[in-house]
């Protein structure tokens, strides 16, 4: 039992990194239907702020959280400006590979400044409770509960917020919408902003629970959690952060029962299984083709 | 035994009736027309002829055959071509291939043989060229065969398009508003041209139009939808003073 | 400059009436293949040369397959590394643990051409997903798909799991490359410039207006994607046997994804495209290799230059001459020639 109750702590913990960063795809989908296919690498960029803000300028958990999410997110704007806005109304392919290109761009420019992989610094107090026989971390109680913090004032935002509002109306109607006075190139950078910062929020935990980071960290992760945005129904906020929980437990779970190297192989084959038999995820809706 | 024959046909997308029980029957070398105001459901009959939806409820029989749960591609091959009501033509591809991918379902050759350019496909691609070729001047466009269609005028779009519809060998066409975007008279020659089709062809048409005038001019007979039921059917004459029809498209208000 | 132009014209004409002849597509497979035994047997060319122009034609069956599935039917695979690996298994695991060493020459087109099939059986699979879902999502399958291919194998031991699998010898020569390269260029062109190609080229501009004009889209999807992973296991089989060592990181996304700069540097739906993109970016690798990693942070820099100016890539849409067949570069002309002769004989 207590055993149990130790992998589900541990699938909340992975499943929210999952979450945090399957809502950057999810956002950037919903408001340009558009894959961004760096943004697992940007989730690699925020570990790497995170540990240069930690080690050169040795500032404490919360500074370092602010200024890596804050780096992270210009990050994504820019990346935005530069290589996503020309291909607006270009084929929905050429936008694809350009995530792509800008992902690998980011990987290869990291690995080209910093050959080997990095150490970062305990920056939280490593403390441990047990309650019965499970134990729990100070670290995963950060994670967690900022993680689900970040997503409720996510959902806030985009469900209360006069801006939240223009971003689903934009990816409601995108030919009507800017016609109606909204700015649609601002709230485009706006939603790059949160979605990306997001994303260098979770690389900066995911940095602190497992501290080796090397600039390929952010593809596999990066996949899951587009896995996990997918499964919950893309373009949906809540579809993102269910499907991120659900693949985390999977994964914790097949890593509980089975040897550890299959987990990658259960995730991604849950995806296909997924897809074809409801290929719009959880809580998405199937697109009827217009005639 | 009537052409085409479709009883109690219903649609309903997630709750909203898009057709509800529509029966019709239509005979070989008529021209019936299909009115309605915007949004009627004119269309949507059209893709549950053609297959792109499949029917909820009710039945479709297209020279004795079952049409739904059949796939467009086979009820295109029984004998249904079809035009859009906004032009989808293969933009990128010639005017020729335009047309020739309309014979698709007419070559005989086996993906083998497509693949080494051996036996039956040196002969039956030569079959498929002439025949779109053919086609094509007798719609004055094998000119423009070599040009990519998104380049051809507007008019010459519109025409490629019921070309390559009737290159599938159709008994049956359906045109879906070949009006749009036309002026009086281009209305004007539309009908002659449609009338010149019906006679070169040999094909039974139905047509979609909310424009009266065009289908006043030449149908035989007409069938009245709104919100997705028939309101009315019967001859021009009887439609035009049908007050259920003169209710569907002015308002009940100004009816009175 | 008028006169520059004349003289272009005129040797371009020249180029069209060489290509037109009955003897230059023979002459060109005989020299190809006389030069290429030449090269490899007498060393004729560096070593090193020649390993380049392997993994060029390498290169080229690869991009050229998967322009069928992205350039000409205009859907998005991710997942083509792993049909890749499916042949690049199968063939090495014939050679070194089936096949008799004694015949391993002899047997090494039939490992070779297994590896094909065998990806093909499974690119037969991946069809039927695409049969409904499209665009993202299907490109969202294929991604999946070359996903469980790479742990798949890595969890089988008895193919050395992630470790990886040697043994194989040298067998991928130049006129081996060379044959398969030039039989994956003529199958995709035939299909191509055939009703069925006709039928993959109305899926990219319209799937429903496809359908509804009686093409038979299931159909054609399976063919594309037979075909295409078909090549793919045989690139794979070749690279195998060229490098003698497999693993299965090498068939990861990031493999595919430099398939992809290839397919879209040379062009989408374009033979002479995908050939032009693949020779380009294999020898500009090979020509920037003293940059280090550096190379590998311009690359994709190019891809988002290109994508930005020139998403179509180098020949997008557009084919050379040289891989039109006559009958439908001259469908036209043939036609109009053929109608005046009836229209005159009468009179």
């Amino acid at each position: 039992m207590a055993y149990i109750f130790q992998q589900i702590l541990n699938a909340l913990q992975l499943g929210s990194i999952y979450a945090l960063i399957a809502l950057g795809y999810t956002m950037v989908y919903g408001i340009l239907t558009m894959i961004n296919f760096a943004h697992g690498d940007l989730f690699m960029v925020g570990a790497f702020f995170c540990f240069l803000i930690a080690v050169y300028l040795k500032l404490s958990f919360v500074p370092t959280l602010l200024l890596s999410v804050l780096g992270v997110a210009c990050l994504g704007v820019v990346i935005e400006r530069l290589a996503y806005k020309p291909l607006r109304n270009a084929p929905r392919v050429s936008a694809i590979i350009t995530a792509l290109g800008v992902g690998l761009f980011l990987e290869n420019f990291t690995l080209a400044l910093s050959p080997y992989p990095k150490h970062i610094p305990a920056l939280i107090a490593d403390k441990t409770w047990l309650i019965g026989s499970v134990s729990i971390s100070s670290l995963q109680i950060i994670i967690i509960a900022l993680s689900l913090s970040l997503m409720l004032v996510l959902d806030f935002i985009v469900q209360r917020t006069k801006a939240g509002m223009a971003m689903r109306a934009i990816s409601w109607d995108k030919t009507v919408v800017p016609l109606m006075g909204v700015p649609v190139n601002k709230i485009i950078s706006l939603t790059f902003a949160i979605g990306t910062g997001l994303g260098g929020a979770a690389g900066m935990m995911y940095g602190l629970a497992y501290p080796v980071i090397d600039p390929y960290m952010g593809i596999m992760v990066g996949w899951k959690a587009f896995i996990s945005a997918v499964v919950g129904g893309i373009g949906n906020i809540r579809g993102a952060m269910i499907g991120g929980f659900i693949l985390g437990s999977v994964e914790i779970m097949v890593a509980a029962f089975l040897p550890s190297t299959y987990r990658d192989f259960v995730a991604f084959t849950l995806l296909l299984i997924l897809l074809i038999f409801r290929p719009y995820g959880i809580l998405g809706k199937p697109n009827p083709q217009k005639v | 035994m009537p052409l085409l024959e479709i009883r109690n046909l219903t649609h309903r997308f997630e709750g909203l009736c898009a057709v509800s029980d529509f029966n019709f029957t239509l005979a070989s070398n008529e021209l019936v027309g299909i009115i309605g105001p915007n949004g009627a459901g004119k269309t949507t009959v059209f893709n549950l002829i053609t297959g792109v939806y499949r029917a909820t409820e009710g039945s479709i029989y297209f020279t004795g055959n079952e049409l739904v749960g059949r796939t467009p591609h086979q009820i295109t091959k029984l004998g249904i071509a079809r035009t859009f009501q906004n032009i989808r033509l293969f933009k990128e591809l010639t005017v020729l291939d335009n047309v020739r991918i309309a014979r698709y379902g007419q070559a005989i050759y086996s993906p083998m043989e497509a693949l080494l350019h051996i036996g039956r496909y040196n002969a039956e691609e030569k079959r498929i060229t002439d025949h779109a070729m053919e086609l094509l001047s007798i719609f004055k466009l094998d000119d423009a065969a070599n040009e990519r269609s998104k380049n051809l005028p507007y008019g010459l779009q519109r025409k490629l398009e019921i070309a390559r519809a009737l290159a599938t060998d159709p008994q049956l066409l359906l045109l879906d508003e070949p009006a749009a975007g036309m002026n009086p008279n281009e209305i004007k020659q539309l009908m002659e041209f449609i009338g010149w089709i019906r006679k070169t062809f040999q094909v039974t048409i139905i047509l979609i139009e909310h424009q009266m005038r065009l289908v006043m001019g030449i149908c035989e007979r007409l069938m009245v939808l709104d919100f997705g039921a028939t309101i009315a059917e019967g001859l021009p004459a009887q439609i035009q003073n049908n007050v259920k029809v003169m209710e569907a498209y002015l308002g009940k208000e100004l009816v009175k | 400059m008028p006169k520059l132009k004349a003289v272009y014209q005129t040797l371009l004409n020249k180029w069209y009436a060489v290509i037109a002849h009955r003897f230059f597509w023979p002459f060109f497979l005989i020299a190809g293949l006389l030069f290429s035994i030449a090269a490899s047997s007498f060393d004729l060319i560096d070593l090193y040369v020649q390993l380049i122009l392997i993994y060029v034609g390498i290169n080229i069956i690869l991009t050229i397959s998967l322009n069928l599935i992205n350039g000409y039917m205009g859907e998005f695979s991710i997942g083509h590394a792993g049909f890749m690996a499916i042949g690049a298994y199968i063939a090495s695991l014939l050679t070194v643990n089936i096949f008799p060493p004694s015949a391993i020459n002899f047997l090494f087109p039939v490992a070779v051409l297994a590896g094909g099939l065998g990806a093909a059986l499974i690119g037969l699979l991946v069809a039927v997903p695409s049969f409904k879902t499209r665009g993202d999502y299907l490109a969202i399958v294929t991604l999946a798909f070359g996903m469980i291919v790479k742990s798949g194998i890595e969890n089988i031991e008895a193919i050395g799991g992630p470790r990886g699998f040697l043994g194989m010898e040298k067998l991928t020569t130049l006129p081996w490359v060379f044959f398969w390269t030039v039989l994956s260029v003529w199958v995709i062109r035939n299909l191509v410039y055939s009703n069925f190609g006709r039928g993959v080229l109305s899926i990219r501009e319209d799937e429903i207006a496809s359908d509804l004009m009686s093409v038979n889209t299931r159909q054609v999807k399976v063919i594309v994607f037979v075909v295409s992973s078909f090549f793919a296991g045989i690139a794979g089989g070749l690279f195998a046997h060229a490098l003698q060592y497999i693993n299965p990181r090498m068939f990861d996304i990031l493999k595919s994804t430099d398939i992809l700069i290839m397919v879209y540097l040379g062009g989408i739906a374009s033979i002479a495209g995908s050939i032009i993109g693949a020779v380009i970016y294999t020898i500009l690798l090979e020509v920037l290799r003293p940059l280090g990693i550096w190379r590998m942070v311009f690359m994709p820099l190019m891809l988002v230059l290109l994508m930005i100016y020139r998403p179509r890539g180098i020949m997008g849409l557009r084919e050379a001459r040289l891989f039109v067949p006559l009958r439908d570069l001259l469908a036209v002309k043939f036609w109009k020639q053929k109608k005046k002769e009836a229209d005159d004989a009468p009179a």
